[in-house]
């Protein structure tokens, strides 16, 4: 459990339990551990997809091809109900993101202190272990779905009719400042509210696993024979367990709302106002 | 907690999980599943077809039963009807046999009624010319005499 003796009391704990590992000066700092995370949970799902979809069968499926297909034929379905363009890129993007988001937020369920514990142990001073509850993380992913926001836009309606889209619409050339800035702060709020809403609950349900961690700082395993102690330690284990339980819902609807909104946002893309 | 680098490092990962994932996960397992539900597809209506085609054959059985139900039974009548006029036949035969038996047995008695008759007139005469010599003690000559006896024994 918390067996924490950082310097700095409390605070000193949540404090060093939400500094990333950096590297690098300025704008050009690496968050090492955000990055490792997010890069091992991105390879165990591509890695662990791709076991199942080499050796894909049409006849009768293993376990985990089935469960591969069950994961697809979901994402497939939620693209087909809202997306009716022709794109080879939507649904394998949607898969990616929802099982993706899904583990990085899953990290959130590993106790808090046992990963960077065992950093520690071998000289890492810091590690956030959830990739999600890095605000660079949840952007990366919503500034990609931007980015690809303006070239379903351009695909679907050519340039000028993009164009036409920012410039002209909805009060015609008279209100042509208007109609640019409504569009600029529509458009920015579709990455903004992804990454926002995504780190926040995650960041926050971190937070609290922090702060329910809180209840046995400084205690060590002899010190538990105090009934105060054993109390404290009691207090935990049931905060904890609920708060866990009640965050599996958060991780799995937090990754699911991901998804749905790069879908409904590019399928708005592709189809005329 | 402020932007930076790492913001573009996730981009390249997230773009390059995205193009392995469209590259080598999503073809094959739709693949896999579109595959499968032909098959499931195939199997249903193949299934479908043969539930129908057994249907066809058991009502062509059903007709093929009737049919040979209804020769048998035709046939077995006719048959029936062959061996009663069989029998009416041979008793029709029997009977003419009989007829023609009776007549035989009645010409016959009357042959052997009238030989009888013959013989015995002879017999009769014979006595009568016996009586008569007899009686009258050789006075009859046969031959003079042969006229009335023919003429007696021919009454008798």
């Amino acid at each position: 459990m918390a067996a924490e003796s950082g310097a700095g009391g409390s605070a000193g704990y949540i404090e060093h339990h939400l500094t990333n590992l950096q590297v690098g000066e300025g704008f050009w700092t690496f968050h090492v551990d955000s990055l490792f995370y997010s890069v091992l949970l991105g390879v165990l799902f591509a890695g662990s997809f791709y076991f199942a979809a080499r050796r894909a069968t049409a006849g009768v499926p293993g376990r985990w091809q089935s469960f591969v297909e069950m994961m697809v034929d979901f994402v497939n379905t939620q693209v087909k109900d809202a997306y009716h363009g022709p794109s080879k890129l939507l649904a394998p993007l949607a898969l990616t993101i929802f099982c993706w988001v899904f583990l990085m937020n899953f990290m959130d369920l590993v106790p808090v202190d046992l990963l960077p514990r065992i950093g520690e142990l071998m000289g890492i001073k810091y590690m956030k272990v959830v990739p999600s509850t890095d605000l660079n993380i949840t952007f990366g992913l919503s500034v990609a779905v931007f980015l690809l926001i303006i070239v379903f836009s351009i695909r679907a309606k050519g340039l000028g009719g993009f164009g036409k889209e920012i410039f002209l619409k909805p009060f015609g050339k008279w209100l042509l400042p208007f109609n640019v800035t409504l569009k600029v702060v529509e458009e920015l709020a579709k990455p903004m509210s992804l990454a926002l809403r995504l780190f926040g609950n995650l960041y926050a349900g971190e937070l609290i696993f922090i702060l329910i961690a809180l209840f046995t700082l400084g205690n060590t395993l002899t010190s538990l024979v105090t009934s105060a102690a054993a109390f404290s330690f009691l207090v935990q284990f049931a905060l904890g367990l609920a708060w866990a339980l009640f965050h599996i819902l958060v991780i799995t609807l937090q990754a699911f709302i991901f998804m749905m909104l790069t879908i409904v946002y590019l399928s708005m893309a592709s189809e005329e106002h | 907690m402020n932007i930076n680098a790492t913001l573009l490092g996730q981009i390249l990962v997230f773009a390059a999980l995205v193009w392995f994932t469209m590259k080598f996960i999503w073809p094959q397992v739709i693949k896999a599943i579109d595959q499968r539900n032909k098959e499931i597809a195939d199997g249903l209506e193949a299934a479908a077809r043969g539930r129908s085609e057994l249907d066809a054959a058991q009502d062509r059985v059903e007709a093929l039963v009737g049919q040979a139900r209804g020769q048998a039974s035709r046939i077995i009548d006719q048959a029936n009807g062959r061996a009663a006029r069989i029998v009416e036949e041979a008793r029709e035969e029997g009977e003419r046999e009989r007829q023609r038996l009776v007549g035989l047995a009645h010409s016959e008695i009357e042959r052997e009624t009238s030989r009888a008759r013959d013989e015995l007139r002879e017999q009769v005469a014979l006595l009568a010319i016996a009586g008569a010599e007899k009686i009258l003690q050789r006075e009859i000559d046969r031959s003079a005499h042969g006229e009335m006896l023919e003429r007696f024994t021919s009454r008798i």
